[in-house]
This record gives C-alpha cells, sequence and structure tokens, in this order.
C-alpha cells in the first residue's frame, strides 16, 4: 500500500518537468547545428544549453526517478510504511536547491564546462557546489532504502528479501559508491580551484575520477529499468519471472562488475599506462554477462505469458503476446535500443575498436540510445504503471499511451543511427555547428538533418508523456488496489544467504574498484609537476 | 499441477539456464581473448608509457618549441611528428606526412583537454595538458584529410580543424633533404 504517494509524486514530476526543458533544449541543439538552422552567429549559447542538457540528463533527472521508484518500492513491496518520512523530504528539497543552484551559472553562461567537467577547463563555483548537493540528497535516500530493509529483516528473520527490494537496495549501494569519484574530484579538486584557492589542477587525475563515475553512473541510470523489467513487466502482461535466483544473480553482478571499469573512457588519454586499461577493457566485457542472462530470463517470462494465452510452436508464441498492452511495448522497443545500444557498447570497450569512434558522434548515438532509448522508455513505463496507485486515478489514454511510446522508438532510431555512421566518418562529437560548405563535411549533412527531425519526434513524445500524466491527475477515480510485483515460477521459500544480502557484493565492488583505479589514482596523485594552470570559464 | 511435474518444470528450467549462461560465459571470454590477441599483436594498442611536461614552459625549451614542430624525417627512415592544441587551433595547422611510412605523432596541450582525430583513419588520441601523448601512424594512401579537435576545449572548440596532407614517400624524401621540421606551409 503507498502511503507516501505525495512524496514520490513530487520526485516524479519535479524529474519529468525537468526532463521536459531538457528534452526542449536537445532539440533545439540539433536544430542549430544542423544544415536547416544555422542562423545562430553565438555558439556560446549552444554551449550552455548542453550543459544544461546533460546536466539534467545526466544527473537530475534519472537520480530523481531512481528515488521516487525506490520509495514506492519500499513501501509497497516490504508492505511497511516508510521510516524516515522527513529525511526523504530533505533529500528532495536538497535536490531541489542544488538543481538551481546548478542551473543559475550554466544560464548566465558562467558554466558553460559540460556535464562532464574536464579540468583545468573551470566554471563557476555554485555550479559544483550544486551538483554536490544533488549528490547529497540521493545520498540520504541510499541510507533510508538501506534502514528501511534493516526494519524489515529484523521483523521478518530469515525471510527472502521481495526481489524488488533487493535490486532496489543494491541499486542505491552502487550509486552511493559509484558517486565517490566525482565526489572526491569535486572536492579535493575542482571546488578548490574553481573558489580561488588554488589556480592549478592535475587534469589527468580529474579525469580518471570522473571515470569512476561515468560508466557506473549508467548503470544506476539502468537499475529501474532492469526492475522494471523483472517485477513490473511480467505481472502487466500475464506472465512469471521465469526464475527468481537469476534475476537475484544480475543484479548482484552489476553490483560487482559495473564499478571498476570506467578507464574504459579514458582508451586513449596520456596519463595512464596501457595495463590498466586492458584490465577495465576485460572488465566491461564482464558487464555484458548481467545483461545476457536478463535477455534471456526476461525473454522466458514473456513467453510464459504467450503460452498461458495459448500460444504455441517454436516462435509463433510471439503472436499472442498483448501487443496492444503499453508494457509490452515499452520492453520491446526497450530490448530492441538495447540491442543495438549494447552492440555499440562492445564496440567501444574494445582495446582496439575504440580508437576507431573515441569521441566521435558515435559515442553521443551510443549513449542516447540506451539511456535515452533503452531506459528511459522503461521509465515511463514505470510512470504509467505507478499512476493509478499515486493519484488514486486511471490513466484511460491507451491509445495515446501507445502513440507516445512508439514515437519516443522511432524519435530515437532516426535521431541515434544517423550519429553512429557519422562517427564512423569521423565527425567529432559537442560542436555547436559544422562548416557544410566545405566539400570534405558536406556529405555528412544529410545525417545531421535527420537527427534533427528525429530530435522533435522526441520532443513530440515527452510532450505527449507529460500531457498524459497531467491529464491523469484529473481522471475519474479509480481504486488501484495494492501495488503488486510479477510472482516467479517457483517463488523463493528460502533464499541462500548470498543472494538475499547484499554485504558480500559490496565489499567484492569495493575491493574490486581499489585493485582497479588504486594503484593509477595513486600514482597520479605522488607524481610531480603534473598539475596545470586552471582556464576559467568565460574569463579572457 | 503435481508436485512431480513442478519438480520437473524446475530441473528443465534450470537446465535452460545453465545452457544459456555457459553460452553467455563463452562470448565474454572469447571477446577477453580476442582484445588481448590484438593487443599484443599491435592493431592499435593505448599509449604504454606515461610521459609528463610542464604546459607553461612547453614554448620555451623543450621537443615543444615552436621551432620543432611538425614532421621530421629520422635517420632510420621513419618519420616523427609533433604538434601542440591550444584554443583553438593546433600548431602546425596543417600536418605534411609520407605515405607508406611509419610515423609517431608526439602531442601535447598548452592550457585545456584537446583530441586529435584525423578522419578517416584509426588515429584519435586526447591531448591532455601537463602530458604527452604518443601515437603511431601509418597512411596508405595520399590526400588529405581533416584532423578535427574532438573534445570540447570551451566556446572556440567547433572551429578547431586542422589538417593532413599525405604525401607521397620520395615527394616528402626531397622535401625533408635539407632537414628541418616541415609542414604544409610554404608548398
Ligand atoms: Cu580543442
Amino acid at each position: 500500500m503507498l502511503v507516501n504517494r505525495k512524496l514520490i509524486l513530487a520526485h516524479f514530476w519535479f524529474a519529468f518537468a525537468v526532463f521536459g526543458v531538457a528534452l526542449t533544449l536537445g532539440a533545439w541543439q540539433m536544430f542549430i547545428r544542423s544544415p536547416i538552422g544555422t542562423w545562430l552567429s553565438n555558439p556560446e549559447l549552444y554551449y550552455r544549453s548542453l550543459t544544461a542538457h546533460g546536466t539534467v540528463m545526466g544527473y537530475v533527472f534519472p537520480t530523481l526517478v531512481a528515488m521516487g521508484f525506490g520509495y514506492a518500492i519500499s513501501e509497497s513491496a516490504l508492505e511497511q510504511r516508510l521510516v524516515g518520512v522527513r529525511w526523504a523530504w530533505a533529500g528532495f528539497w536538497l535536490i531541489v536547491a542544488g538543481s538551481i543552484m546548478a542551473v543559475i551559472p550554466i544560464a548566465l553562461g558562467r558554466a558553460s564546462v559540460l556535464y562532464t567537467f574536464y579540468p583545468p577547463l573551470i566554471g563557476n563555483v555554485f555550479y559544483y557546489l550544486g551538483v554536490v548537493l544533488v549528490v547529497v540528497g540521493s545520498w540520504i535516500w541510499v541510507a533510508l532504502m538501506s534502514i528501511n530493509l534493516r526494519v524489515w529483516r529484523k521483523a521478518h528473520p530469515g525471510a527472502p528479501v521481495p526481489l524488488a527490494m533487493f535490486a532496489n537496495v543494491a541499486g542505491s549501494y552502487l550509486w552511493a559508491w559509484t558517486a565517490v569519484g566525482a565526489a572526491l574530484e569535486l572536492l579535493l579538486q575542482i571546488i578548490p580551484v574553481a573558489a580561488g584557492l588554488k589556480n592549478t589542477i592535475d587534469a589527468g587525475l580529474a579525469r580518471i575520477f570522473f571515470s569512476w563515475t561515468l560508466h557506473a553512473i549508467v548503470y544506476f541510470w539502468l537499475m529501474p529499468t532492469y526492475i522494471a523489467y523483472y517485477t513490473i513487466v511480467p505481472r502487466a502482461i500475464g506472465g512469471r519471472v521465469y526464475s527468481d535466483s537469476m534475476a537475484r544473480i544480475s543484479f548482484i553482478l552489476f553490483l560487482v562488475v559495473a564499478m571498476p571499469i570506467g578507464m574504459h573512457h579514458t582508451f586513449a588519454d596520456p596519463q595512464v599506462g596501457a595495463g590498466f586499461k586492458f584490465i577495465h577493457s576485460a572488465f566491461t566485457a564482464l558487464v555484458a554477462l548481467p545483461t545476457l542472462l536478463t535477455v534471456f530470463t526476461i525473454c522466458a517470462s514473456v513467453e510464459i505469458a504467450a503460452r498461458l494465452r495459448g500460444g504455441r510452436g517454436l516462435f509463433g508464441w510471439v503472436r499472442a503476446l498483448p501487443w496492444d498492452n503499453p508494457m509490452m511495448l515499452a520492453l520491446a522497443f526497450s530490448f530492441v535500443m538495447l540491442g543495438f545500444g549494447g552492440a555499440g557498447g562492445l564496440i567501444n570497450m574494445s582495446y582496439q575498436l575504440d580508437a576507431s569512434i573515441h569521441n566521435t558522434q558515435w559515442i553521443t548515438g551510443h549513449f542516447h540510445l540506451i539511456f535515452g532509448g533503452a531506459i528511459v522508455i522503461m521509465y515511463f513505463a514505470i510512470a504509467y504503471d505507478l499512476w493509478p496507485h499515486l493519484t488514486g486515478r486511471e490513466l484511460i489514454d491507451i491509445r495515446l499511451i501507445r502513440t507516445q511510446l512508439w514515437l519516443w522508438f522511432v524519435g530515437m532510431v532516426v535521431t541515434t543511427f544517423p550519429w553512429h555512421w557519422v562517427g564512423i566518418l569521423g565527425m567529432p562529437r559537442r560542436m555547436a555547428y559544422f562548416d557544410f560548405g566545405d566539400p570534405a563535411i558536406a556529405p555528412q549533412a544529410l545525417s545531421v538533418t535527420l537527427s534533427a527531425i528525429g530530435g522533435f519526434i522526441l520532443l513530440t513524445s515527452g510532450i505527449l508523456f507529460l500531457v498524459i500524466l497531467a491529464r491523469g491527475m484529473r481522471a475519474p477515480q479509480t481504486e488501484a488496489g495494492p501495488y503488486r510485483f510479477s510472482l516467479a515460477v517457483h517463488q523463493p521459500v528460502t533464499v541462500p544467504v548470498a543472494l538475499n544480502t547484499h554485504a558480500l557484493w559490496v565489499a567484492l565492488m569495493i575491493a574490486l574498484t581499489i585493485t582497479n583505479y588504486g594503484y593509477p589514482i595513486l600514482n597520479l596523485a605522488l607524481s610531480e609537476g603534473t598539475s596545470v594552470p586552471a582556464v576559467y570559464v568565460g574569463a579572457q | 499441477m503435481s508436485v512431480e511435474q513442478s519438480h520437473a518444470s524446475a530441473e528443465v528450467a534450470a537446465r535452460v539456464e545453465r545452457r544459456w549462461t555457459i553460452v553467455a560465459v563463452i562470448i565474454i571470454v572469447m571477446m577477453a581473448l580476442l582484445a588481448a590477441f590484438a593487443g599484443i599483436h599491435r592493431a592499435t594498442m593505448p599509449q604504454p608509457r606515461v610521459e609528463t611536461i610542464d604546459p607553461s614552459r612547453i614554448h620555451l625549451s623543450g621537443e615543444f618549441v615552436e621551432s620543432n614542430l611538425g614532421s621530421v624525417l629520422e635517420a632510420n627512415g621513419t618519420v616523427t611528428v609533433r604538434a601542440i592544441g591550444q584554443q583553438y587551433s593546433f600548431t602546425p595547422a596543417c600536418i605534411v606526412v609520407p605515405a607508406d611510412t611509419p610515423i609517431t605523432l608526439r602531442a601535447t596541450s598548452a592550457d585545456v583537454v584537446h583530441g586529435i582525430l584525423i578522419q578517416g583513419t584509426n588515429v584519435n588520441t586526447m591531448l591532455v595538458p601537463g602530458y604527452v601523448s604518443e601515437q603511431l601512424m601509418r597512411f596508405t594512401k595520399t590526400g588529405d584529410y581533416l584532423m578535427p579537435c574532438q573534445e570540447f576545449c570551451s566556446f572556440g572548440h567547433e572551429g578547431m580543424w586542422g589538417k593532413v596532407k599525405v604525401i607521397d614517400k620520395a615527394d616528402f624524401a626531397s622535401r625533408a633533404k635539407g632537414g628541418g621540421r616541415l609542414s604544409c606551409v610554404g608548398q
């Protein structure tokens, strides 16, 4: 039973509102850098917009979705009133305050450092402090999830922790540790320089700290999506989870191997030798495992639903699936985009292939396909599924919901596929405009135009999403009943301790991070003379 | 469903799961082995050594002084290219190199993080101030290649495009006869 509906709704509404703004900025950026909109004479506005888009989409939006969904899971899966509601509100308001604090210097053009903030380019100190507040707010959520699970365990000694909560807490621990990299970079390196206490900084070390956060954060974004795959989709389409333990193993594997791999972002960097890069490459290959297990388990769970509905044959059951059910549609789209994005990811993680596409538009295409595509479409699905339980009103626009999901899928494909293509041609990313008059660049004009069109399809879909949710706030009242999660074919009666607790896996996660990052960080931190003068944004 | 049936179905499930897990593990081991093989054979390799340099002094002394930038034919027949990235240009803005020759690119940044990417090739490296980037390259076709900066380096990033001119090996040798550093300038 969801008691703290206001708390959860506040998280979702703020998340989706800032998402709408960032989406509009994204569409505008694609428009003005395409040949159809080359009227912008001041590229500086482009980088302001890009910084805001990345900061919101990377830090604020997914964090709030994970938090809101996490509180809902805690209350409904554990069937227990949320412990620490006041703290939860405090965390929420910290994030609101942090977001505002970060956005003001961006809007003033004082923090156009992009969300990746790579020194020695340094923005206004309030931008960084705002990001820190967002992270601190989210850490309160991490603590609350852990505490709520502990309270439940005391009341239910030895009982299997419900899968949704087990995964939710794994996701929160992953985030807590993942954020440490950027936090160290901000607190030890950037903020002292941004505040004017120091004027030199080790740019190489900063990039390594940031890589600690930059990759694993994707798996944090992915967690709500995977929780939805396992614990919402099978129930919503009338099936069962094929294997409860396979699900637990997948979440544990994410916790352990998603962390110590970020240096694959620095394959082309001069400040780390080849050895540690290779180790990170091999570990990145390992992260494919939980996803491959998930693809199998979810396809099998969906097949169960199809066979229960009378589906027959080796592949004939696919036709028996409830394709008019938005959840089924969202899952299918998400899987297709995850497939393409994942294949691209294997190329990025390759020690050698990376050189062909490093820092090109391919990378933008890749992570928009994974995050904007596979992940965000399931955020939509989560919202649609939860909404009646949060508002006490039914969502009646089922046809509109299907249209919205279709538009998002088509828009994402139209946006990202051309990006992959021009990336292979060597088009660099993060450029405010291109000189399409140059014969060497002219052939890329068509691809860039296609992407811009995709951007507007996405914007239409995003607006439709907000409209559907807003209309849901005033639909006829209904009794949605308790919020339930999917049951497994064989519901666990007892679960081995290792699959029911996180301590061992958190220890392993930390140990692996230390072995994979400890030496390179120490080596860089102790080497003399690698600090360089800071370059302040806007100071000429 | 009887207890026996449910037991049998659990066994089937476990068997299928095990098979899928094995397939997944094999795929991943293959990927890691392929990467190791290609890496050891140096198809392309991330830079093995870490070299540091003081960006505030590169113009004054050492290998990155202005007069030492550009291409040079070494005694052993290879070519070394030295370049600097700074907001918002490369020096030299156009690099000239011979085809079919092993080339070592050595580059660094004078201010913020930049990147060197030569379109249509696998040459792609970051320029991080304080560190020297080194990359081996070899061109098989003559012609002009665009060389954009691939990392955001503040407001003029989109204007930071260099060029690489790959010329015939013999041509390059004759131009390099007098010693000194070559660039497209003065051609
Ligand atoms: Cu640059």
